[in-house]
């Protein structure tokens, strides 16, 4: 009887604890939610690294004195998501361009060979990205020690090809506090959220 | 015999599916899991254990087959080759032959809940993998998660047909003498 009852209950305790670990507690039951938990939780350090930017200048990814570094995934020809999110960011960037915030905004290119400086400029004057506050730019060797497989893991990125020649990735809006950390994702029209958080900062 | 070659087929077949689960989760979700559980059944169908640990054996499969109705463990299963192999062990010897060994002694009550439960969750996962806004696995592309949307839905209306049915015409059940013998030794042993 007490054989019934007493191990069934154990196996239950122990497969229920395992799934609450299995989901970080109930919260995260997709790779997305589980990221954000992720780094929230535990701030990566960004190591550094130069991206080329649209005007063929390099950029450094690490926030330079006390700023804070906005950075999206994208590629120029995408059709859909990126330009939403585009959208988004230069909602973001007008508002903080408002409020004199120190920040910078990075739009990464993750098809470097097909986004040469000329495409990355295009789609800059396509979103009215003009350098000052907010660049594109693409991953390449000019540091020659971050590559874009590296950029994508530390920021848990992942791209897939579509059926129609582009891609699909995890889109959101990762911020790079003032210490060097990348420290918290934004879901890409959580606007306000965004502003907000740059703004306590700075 | 002839069930262990079966479950080596199946487990086999699940093997060299590996590469095109990759960029197809209706292959993924709806052929390869299934095949690793049933090899675990096949393997299991054989044996009986005592009533005494059943229960245990059930829940241990019930949290196994949670754990792969999780997103993230499909995301994982993919882009870690650790999380992988841990599919190939525990899908048929954490899922599949547990709840085969426990079945034979769960009360038809449960039984019944088990399955209703089962067409709820495929049905529930069919509305989700269909309607939902978002990518629910950085692996997949969308369109292929809205695949595996009706899949599910497919599956859950196969399933319920196929019970449905035995519930109104009775079960297609092959009674060996071997079956009932055993049956005979189970009453015995009851008693």
């Amino acid at each position: 009887m007490t054989t019934r009852l007493i191990f069934p209950l154990l196996a239950a305790l122990l497969g229920g604890g395992f799934l609450w670990q299995s989901t970080d507690g109930l919260r995260a039951i997709t790779t997305e939610e589980a990221r954000r938990i992720s780094v929230a939780e535990n701030p990566r350090p960004v190591p550094e690294a130069y991206l080329e930017a649209m005007d063929g200048t390099s950029v450094a990814l690490l926030p330079q004195h006390n700023e804070t570094v906005l950075v999206e995934f994208i590629y120029t020809s995408c059709g859909d998501i990126c330009q939403v999110a585009a959208l988004d960011f230069s909602e973001i960037r007008d508002q903080l361009a408002l409020e004199n915030a120190d920040v910078r905004m990075i739009s990464i290119s993750f098809d470097p060979e097909q986004d040469t400086p000329d495409k990355l400029s295009y789609y800059g004057e396509a979103h009215n990205a003009d350098g000052t506050l907010w660049t594109v730019a693409r991953p390449i060797s000019l540091s020659g020690e971050t590559s874009l497989s590296d950029l994508l893991n530390l920021f848990g990125v992942t791209v897939i090809a579509n059926e129609w020649g582009g891609f699909e990735h995890n889109t959101a809006i990762h911020m790079i506090d003032e210490n060097g950390q990348f420290s918290q994702v934004f879901d890409i029209d959580d606007v306000d959220q965004v502003v907000t958080t740059v703004l306590e900062r700075s | 015999m002839f069930r262990y070659g079966v479950a080596a087929v199946f487990m086999a077949s699940a093997f060299v599916l590996s590469p095109y689960v990759i960029s197809d989760p209706v292959l993924h979700v709806l052929v390869q899991i299934p095949l690793l559980l049933l090899s675990g059944g096949l393997l299991a169908s054989r044996v009986t254990i005592s009533k005494d640990i059943a229960y245990v054996f059930l829940i241990i499969a019930l949290v196994t087959l949670i754990y792969w109705m999780l997103p993230r463990s499909i995301d994982a299963a993919l882009s870690s080759p650790w999380h992988n192999a841990g599919k190939f062990v525990s899908l048929p010897l954490l899922a599949g032959a547990p709840l085969v060994l426990s079945w034979k002694h769960l009360h038809p009550v449960l039984r019944g809940f088990l399955k209703a439960n089962a067409i709820s969750m495929l049905g529930i996962f069919a509305f989700l993998y269909i309607h939902a806004p978002i990518r629910i696995c950085n692996s997949y592309l969308i369109t292929d998660q809205q695949n595996l949307g009706y899949g599910f839905f497919y599956v859950a209306i196969s399933l319920s047909n196929y019970w449905g049915w035995s519930l109104v015409f009775g079960s297609p059940q092959r009674v060996s003498h071997d079956d009932t013998l055993q049956s005979i030794e189970r009453v015995k042993h009851d008693l």
